[in-house]
């Protein structure tokens, strides 16, 4: 991890109508860090998510990613980052190395590059067999840690994982998170939601957004110092349901 | 006692997958079953089948006494389901949803109120929003209701608490066990291990197989190796050298420690601990634990 900022944002608000999903958010996101970015359903994750990836404009409030201005840069911020979620990853009806070809022409990755890139994967992988089989027919586990390659097959500075690990057996939980590790390695910065109270504690930051405000931030050690907790899932609950008791 | 689902030999394929492979599963009247694997496990073939919705290649079936291919219509007045996906009218209200479930089955919202008001006493203050602008946690809710109204003898649940925060989920199981208590039978599903636990019986599914069953207790206390926690604040840095004894069978990471297993009682704390202080010098600490779910779940992966 170094001192330098992928992302800066300084009191953020995303306003719908009279509804405030993002309530003066400021906090940042070093090079090579691992960020955990939780929070309640309806806390105003998914919102904060889009406005980063540059697919939503904030009511107010300074954000830059990678280096990019949101409001001024927004193609050269998606360039720059990777994004994937267990509902938006690959198509279908796309072999692997379809998906692979599409994604990286997308983001203008040179043929030759692909090629080699894509044979370093198969490698790392093991998919050889599975290269060019349907995604529709591979098992879930790989389809997830096919997508996270290919969310950063074309080097990206962050991407983004929205519950990445939803739903997919203990085995290929870990190995997903051992994928992350390494992208860490490789200078890659990671900025991910989970449900998982567990993978809270893999994270080396987590900020804990209740009712669209950031509530905490920290290493997973301060929060559970600061909160007296055992773990992240008991800090989690002492700050969503003390929220919730408020709204009673 | 009578059980309320016997299912015995049940396959189903589509086209070349396996998706069920010779299943077995009883539910005791009055009993919360839960069935525990990741997604592509069969759960949710397995409760379309129960429910009529699917018809099955093969098996003997029997829910609330009745057979799901021949006695459908029938069951469908003793079941409640909830399926995976959110399935209510997003442009009708949340009190019209509720509604039009109970007068689907010639019943009202009042004369089985007792029955859902754990659950929809939460919602009642919105009832006359459309469902399509209730929270994740509030549709949630509301599908509960809708699933309750008729007053079914069975609830079957499919993965209601996927995709939710660890605080709601907490409270959803809550519910389960109110409504449990007014001797509902209750089978639900999860991909969250930890969740396991909070059922009297459940049984482990991966690859249309039922890997086990039992109270949770049972399986756990079937856990033959030898098995550690190791606490450290550096906990990949450990992680890579526990991962390079070979008398470990597996070393995993579960949250803030460390999981291992050892092969055969081949080696003990001792031996452990001065493998990992021969490779670094970071801080640690290793005691002997049980087993809980997910390494019954990891170690039948990994063997």
């Amino acid at each position: 991890m170094s001192n330098e900022n992928i992302i800066e944002v300084e009191n953020l608000v995303k306003k719908f109508g009279d509804f405030t999903a993002n309530d003066n958010l400021t906090f940042t996101v070093k090079k090579s860090e691992i960020f955990g970015f939780l929070g309640a359903n309806g806390a105003g994750k998914t919102t904060a998510i889009k406005i980063l990836c540059g697919i939503l404009f904030p009511t107010s409030g300074k954000v830059s990613v990678a280096g990019f201005d949101i409001y001024k840069e927004r193609n050269k911020i998606k360039e720059n980052i990777g994004y994937m979620s267990q509902g938006f990853s690959l198509y279908e009806d796309l072999t692997v190395k379809e998906n692979i070809e599409f994604y990286a022409g997308i983001y203008g990755v040179k043929r030759k590059v692909i090629k080699t890139r894509l044979n370093e994967l198969v490698e790392k992988l093991d998919i050889a067999d599975l290269k060019n089989k349907f995604v529709r027919d591979l098992p879930l586990g790989w389809k997830q840690k096919i997508a996270f390659s290919v969310a950063i097959f074309h080097k990206p500075k962050v991407v983004f994982l929205d519950e990445p690990t939803s739903g997919v057996d203990p085995i290929t939980r870990r190995q997903f998170w051992d994928l992350i590790y390494e992208a860490v390695e490789s200078g890659i910065t990671v900025f991910v939601t989970t449900h998982y109270m567990d993978e809270a504690e893999y994270c080396d930051r987590i900020s804990i957004m209740v009712d669209g405000k950031i509530d905490a931030i920290g290493t997973p050690a301060e929060l559970k110092t600061m909160h007296n907790a055992k773990n992240m899932d008991d800090v989690f609950i002492k700050l969503a349901r003390k929220q919730s008791e408020e709204n009673k | 006692m009578n059980n309320s689902i016997e299912i015995y030999n049940l396959n189903k394929s589509f086209k070349s997958v396996k998706a069920l492979d010779n299943l077995k599963l009883t539910v005791e009247q009055g009993g919360f079953y839960g069935l525990i694997g990741p997604d592509g496990a069969g759960k949710t073939t397995l409760m379309r089948i129960i429910t009529g919705l699917l018809l099955p290649d093969s098996g003997d079936i029997m829910i609330g006494g009745l057979n799901p291919v021949t006695d459908y219509r029938k069951l469908r007045l003793k079941l409640g389901y909830m399926p995976g996906k959110f399935s209510l009218y997003q442009d009708l209200t949340v009190e019209e949803n509720l509604s039009f479930f109970a007068k689907v089955f010639d019943t009202t919202i009042k004369e089985n109120y007792h029955l859902i008001a754990p659950v929809y006493s939460q919602i009642e203050p919105f009832k006359n929003r459309r469902a399509g602008k209730l929270s994740g946690g509030m549709k949630q809710k509301l599908a509960l209701s809708c699933a309750l109204v008729h007053k079914p003898e069975i609830l079957i649940l499919d993965e209601p608490t996927t995709g939710v925060d660890a605080v709601s989920r907490r409270e959803f199981w809550e519910m389960l066990n109110q409504i449990r208590q007014k001797g509902i039978t209750i089978l639900v599903s999860t991909p969250y291990m930890e969740e396991a636990v909070l059922c009297d019986k459940i049984s482990l599914m991966f690859d249309g197989k039922i890997i086990d069953s039992g109270t949770p207790t049972e399986i756990t206390s079937k856990f033959k190796e030898k098995i550690y926690i190791l606490k450290t604040t550096r906990l990949r840095e450990i992680l890579k050298i526990a991962r390079q004894m070979r008398e470990l069978k597996s070393v995993n990471a579960f949250g803030q420690n460390l999981h291992l297993v050892v092969r055969d009682n081949l080696v003990g704390i001792h031996e452990i601990e001065s493998f990992i202080k021969k490779a670094c010098d970071y801080e640690f600490e290793i005691e002997p634990s049980q087993a809980d779910i997910e390494d019954c779940f990891i170690d039948y992966l990994v063997s």
